[in-house]
């Protein structure tokens, strides 16, 4: 299997399903099953596949593997695929989570569903392109197509502000789209190609370095939320279906790290270190501000989005400390905030699935009735809270350990999220799962069926298997972040000296 | 072995929480008692071939876990001689508090779930003490913190035990914060966070040449600076784990949780890793005469503000728990002075006669009818008389009576102070000698109130007043006898002449200190001072509680602010709560508000969004159909052009 196009077939094999539930005829309930099982099984497959890329892949070569090129728009727009130690996690990641969107709308999407598991599955092909693309342009399109199923899903299967929600997501991410294609345009340009690898070496002259990051961050920073554009992310989430808020917070937000990762530091080394004190600075006031605001939230799954931009603050912080540590906590982060925050969100699924509220006030002594569902909600809480032996705690703790090494006013700060989060998480834990089950209409609440047991689970066991032992991600991750830094480092120094000699 | 030591208890949570429903309370209490019953006699296997043995120290790698650069930890388990003594404190304590809560919590529904967090919390703290780097210690050191959560909250139907978990977990993270900074603080300054390395570069590196080591906050520090700076970070940590002063308000509280809970996790075992902490890193706090010195000042000031407030608390467990934030601040003293063995010491006399008197209280509680309050107890040694004798037994070892475990150890802490050579030592000795006075006065209050005198009960209860089954009982005479001679037996090796062959240097004293051999050269005064303080504070306590029982009520009129001061605990709740809980959701609400909404959104989306529908209605209004109107326009615009490009070429050149 060595020399097949494996990137390509793991990216558009979920058009393949999409293929087949356009041959599925009918609206009846039997038509509907089969386009949830059609759906299913192509994202299992996918995911299969996908695992032969891990399999295959060597941790100790930095640079790109699986490379694919090809024609596509004359000469120098190729179709060129690859993927290095920090791309390739995360075409894990959206594969292994599709299943469980898709199991997760089982029931709770009887509405166009042909609609929706086309929208999941076209949206599925574009994410896992983001990141194997390896040509600026195809990297553009991937990325803003991204944007389009995502609006669908909140429009049409979103809450009661769906409309107001998706309109306010295409606005601001818009916004910073526009100046990143005016930022591809400069570089192709100047450089006369949309090779990423050979943009990466390129060297861009620094008065253009700073114009052309400023266009990436505006794009970037929407997409991960950073202070103070992330107003949306709440709104989406809220109004998102189930399986739309697990995507959005698993892996649409993790475009934007990984864009800093790929783009914003490898060719633009000095704008970045320019900018670094500015990422800092939003990152601590995203810890903070955010843990703070989800301090006060009413809506439980507006508390999360909240958590989730305090979590993403940990991520360009760790990104922008350019030490190892650093970076290679901030993909952790990423990968970890994608299953946990992934399960946050089908936890309140679940119980949303039930009561059709998420006001946190509706809820209250769930654990007498749901037990398994309380051990489930706790486990990722504590994750989310950033304990020792969970997932999340790896991410976080590296990373504040980058930022401690180079300045350690923003380690304080990024350190009370510690406090903070401990206190909003299990503050909304206990309004929710703890006390006396006295309101009326929790009263026959059923605990996790069987379908929404298999979902948690495995979620459960990674959660606490990359707690204890995340030698798997750090070691995929660490030659490629290694030389991501040395890199760095080296323009970084090369441009001093240049100085000096000018001096 | 010691993987068994470890692995056991976290066998016994997974068989009990996993499948508790399907095996029984019974099977999960008997499987996780039988489990630690087993873990604790490897323990003092241990503990005498460690202690007693030619072996310093053992490791045995389990596996790896962070590598990130060249940051690298692994799961690691350490014994050494100060490992081996703290895990036969939790072994013995855990063991015969899981034997004991089969009677205690013989009518509770859910035992599988109380067995199954008693072995988690045991095999967390565990981790914490035979980790073999920082991280380790720190996963341990969460773990018990969330071990701690689950059984404070474990009655999960009562608000106060929901708020007290919480309030326990946030302020523990408070400490955290600290200590994680202080883990980066040491990797910063030695490159690792294991224990070897830190220890073999600590001694070199500050008496190397001062040079700047860490940036800290803007501050340039050498060596020096840097070490105190790290130390008082870490010491953040132990603060919040072993409630001391300011961050002492979780503890109280915690007492929401089932009694053998608070007899472990609450005053044997885990309020002790703070003073385990600082003991395992004393090769470094030895470098840091400021940070020690601080160490004493909030050791002292512990020990001191919580015996104040024991005076007057009338919840049977809440005085027994602002006892143990107490005498957790004469440990705390004896660290700072540099006497880290006699701080581990009175740790290891402690664990037995405060576990014995919390299980003591715990069989009170149990005959009352879950009555806590001792105002509404009284006249009951002869009806529970083994358990009256118990707690007197613990009673006797905490004021320190001659011969008990409590003398030597607590003598040794305030003997200890008074021959300590940083600013607060004295300061030290007399607060601890203050402390030991008021110790002894609500030692005995409690013990007389609850005992002594008339029943305050109502006859209902009273006549259901009933001595506890033998599997309680029995925990309490196996305590009570470390209680009694625990003291006699070990302190020659603990602090007396056979310190170096049983240490083997697992605790590290500089060259300057010499407090063991000076703590036997202290004037007979200083000696008898303790004593003195015990008697006075037994006799106070009869005349109050026995004697004439109008004093007290007499006293406390006379004195209302004085009274209400100490009833509330120096105010510390009502304080916290105005200027961090409160703020905080303040803050948080005005920022969702006013910030996200009225200013990020309005000016944003919002504006945006409705500055798209002004202009297009002004395009509306533009296009009224005129011809001239819009040759007006262009020719307007035709003129702004070519102005604007004479100008901008002109400036060019």
């Amino acid at each position: 299997m060595s020399n097949w196009p494996l990137l390509s077939i793991t990216t558009f094999l979920p058009l393949v399903g999409v293929f087949f539930i356009l041959l599925v005829r009918g609206e009846d309930e039997g038509a509907k099953e089969n386009m949830r099982r059609v759906a299913l099984i192509t994202t299992v497959f996918t995911f299969i596949v996908s695992l032969f890329i891990w399999g295959g892949f060597d941790a100790t070569n930095p640079g790109f593997q699986f490379q694919e090129s090809g024609e596509w728009l004359g000469a120098s727009i190729g179709y060129r695929m690859g993927v290095d130690g920090i791309s390739m996690l995360f075409v894990i990641l959206t594969t292994f989570l599709m299943p469980f969107c898709i199991l997760a709308s089982w029931q709770s999407v009887q509405l166009r569903v042909k609609e929706y598991m086309i929208a999941f599955l076209v949206l599925e092909t574009l994410m896992i392109g983001v990141f194997c693309a390896l040509d600026l342009v195809m990297f553009y399109v991937f990325f803003e197509a991204s944007l389009i199923p995502m609006f669908l899903i909140i429009g049409v299967w979103g809450g009661k502000r769906r409309v107001y929600a998706s309109y306010k997501f295409f606005l601001y991410t818009l916004l910073g789209s526009l100046l990143m294609l005016i930022a591809l345009m400069a570089m192709y340009w100047n450089a006369g190609t949309t090779d990423i690898p050979t943009l990466m070496s390129h060297g861009f002259p620094e008065g253009m370095q700073t114009w052309l990051w400023l266009a990436f961050f505006a794009s970037f920073a929407v997409k991960m939320p950073m202070w103070p554009v992330h107003t949306w992310l709440p709104d989406a989430h809220v109004e998102a279906p189930t399986a739309g808020s697990v995507i959005l917070a698993a892996i649409l937000l993790k475009m934007g790290g990984y864009g800093f990762l790929r783009f914003s530091l490898p060719m633009f080394p000095l704008a970045s270190e320019m900018f670094a004190p500015l990422v800092f600075t939003l990152s601590v006031v995203a810890i903070v501000y955010t843990s703070l605001v989800a301090l006060a939230q009413e809506d439980i799954k507006k508390l999360i989005a909240y958590s989730s931009v305090a979590h993403m603050g940990y991520v360009t912080m760790g990104i922008f400390t350019m030490t190892e540590q650093g970076v290679q906590g901030a993909l952790f982060q990423m990968l970890s905030h994608g299953i946990v925050s992934g399960a946050l969100f089908l936890c309140v699924g679940v119980i949303y699935d039930r009561m059709h509220t998420r006001e946190i006030s509706a809820y209250g002594g769930l654990v007498n009735r749901m037990p398994f569902y309380a051990v489930a909600f706790l486990i990722f809480t504590m994750a989310n809270v950033g304990l020792p032996g969970t997932s999340g705690f790896v991410g976080e703790f590296l990373t504040l350990m980058g930022a401690f090494q180079v300045n350690t006013w923003v380690a304080l700060i990024a350190t009370t999220g510690v406090i903070l989060s401990a206190a909003y998480a299990l503050f909304l834990y206990r309004r929710v799962v703890f006390g006396v089950l006295d309101k009326e209409s929790l009263k026959s609440i059923t605990d996790l069926t069987l379908r929404e047991k298999v979902i948690l689970v495995p979620m459960i066991i990674l959660t606490i298997l990359f707690g204890f032992y995340p030698a798997p991600i750090l070691d995929a991750t660490a030659a490629s972040v290694g030389a991501l830094v040395t890199q760095y480092q080296a323009a970084i120094e090369a441009a001093q000296s240049t100085a000096m000699l000018a001096q | 072995m010691y993987q068994l030591i470890v692995f056991l208890p976290l066998i016994g949570f997974l068989i009990a929480g996993i499948f508790g429903r399907v095996i029984g309370a019974k099977a999960s209490e008997y499987v996780t008692s039988g489990l630690l019953i087993v873990a604790a006699i490897l323990s003092w296997i241990g503990f005498f071939s460690i202690g007693y043995g030619e072996t310093a120290v053992v490791k045995e790698p389990v596996m790896r876990w962070i590598t990130s650069g060249t940051f690298d930890v692994e799961w690691t388990i350490r014994v050494d001689t100060l490992t081996a003594v703290m895990l036969v404190v939790v072994n013995s304590v855990s063991a015969l508090v899981h034997v004991y809560s089969i009677g205690y919590m013989h009518h509770d529904p859910h035992r599988p779930r109380f067995f199954a967090y008693l072995s988690l919390f045991t095999f967390a703290m565990l981790t914490l003490v035979t980790s073999d780097n920082l991280l380790q210690m720190f996963f341990g050191w969460e773990g018990v913190g969330l071990a701690s959560y689950l059984l404070i909250g474990f009655w999960y139907q009562k608000p106060s035990a929901n708020a007290a978990a919480m309030k326990a977990f946030v302020v523990n993270r408070v400490g955290d914060f600290g200590f994680i900074l202080g883990i980066f603080g040491v990797f910063v300054l030695f490159g690792s966070a294991d224990y070897d390395a830190i220890f073999a570069n600590a001694q070199g590196f500050a008496e190397g040449e001062p040079k700047v080591v860490l940036d800290f906050l803007g501050y340039q520090l050498t060596q020096d600076a840097a070490l105190t700076v790290t130390c008082l970070l870490l010491f953040m940590g132990a603060m919040g784990k072993s409630a001391q002063f300011l961050l002492h308000t979780w503890l109280p509280d915690a007492m929401e949780g089932p009694t053998p809970v608070s007899a472990l996790i609450h005053a044997a075992t885990m309020v002790t890793a703070g003073v385990f902490m600082v003991a395992r890193l004393s090769p470094v706090f030895e470098l840091s005469h400021t940070a020690l010195t601080v160490v004493t000042f909030f050791g002292a000031t512990t020990a001191f503000f919580a015996a104040t407030v024991g005076l007057v608390q009338n919840d049977i467990k809440r005085v027994i728990a602002y006892s143990t934030c107490s005498q957790l601040g004469y440990m705390f003293v004896a660290l700072g002075v540099g006497g880290y063995s006699i701080a581990i010491f009175h740790l290891f006399t402690h664990a037995f006669f405060k576990a014995l008197l919390f299980l003591g209280a715990g069989s009170v509680i149990h005959a009352v009818s879950n009555e806590q309050d001792m105002r509404k107890m009284g006249g009951l040694a002869k009806h529970i008389p083994l358990t009256y004798w118990m707690m007197v037994i613990g009673t006797l070892a905490l004021t320190g009576f001659p011969l008990t475990a409590g003398f030597f150890s607590k003598d040794g802490v305030i003997e200890a102070a008074y021959v300590g050579h940083n600013a607060f030592a004295m300061y030290g000795f007399w607060l601890t000698v203050a402390a030991a006075g008021l110790t002894s006065f609500y030692s005995w209050r409690l013990a007389f109130m609850t005992f002594h005198g008339k029943p305050r009960a109502s006859v209902d209860v009273m006549k259901h007043v009933h001595e506890s089954p033998l599997v309680m009982t029995v925990p309490l005479m196996i305590l009570a006898v470390g209680a009694l001679f625990a003291g006699l037996v070990f302190a020659g090796v603990f602090m007396g002449e056979g310190y170096e062959g049983f240490w083997k240097g697992a605790l590290f004293t500089s060259e300057e200190n010499h407090i063991l051999h000076d703590i036997h050269e202290v004037p007979l005064w200083v000696k008898a001072s303790p004593f003195v303080m015990m008697v006075l504070g037994f006799a106070f306590a009869w005349l109050f509680y026995i004697r004439s029982p109008e004093i007290p009520r007499r006293l406390a009129e006379r004195h209302d602010g004085l009274y209400r001061f100490l009833l509330n605990k120096w105010y510390f709740d009502e304080l916290y709560d105005a200027i961090f809980v409160r703020p905080a959701m303040w803050l948080g609400r005005q920022l969702w508000k006013k910030g996200d909404m009225a200013t990020i959104d309005r000016l944003g989306p919002d504006g945006i969004a409705a500055r798209v529908q002004d202009v297009s209605s002004w395009a509306v209004r533009l296009q009224t159909g005129y011809l001239y109107h819009y040759a007006f326009a262009m020719l307007i615009g035709v003129a702004a052009l070519i102005t604007w490009s004479m100008f901008s070429v002109g400036g060019a050149h």
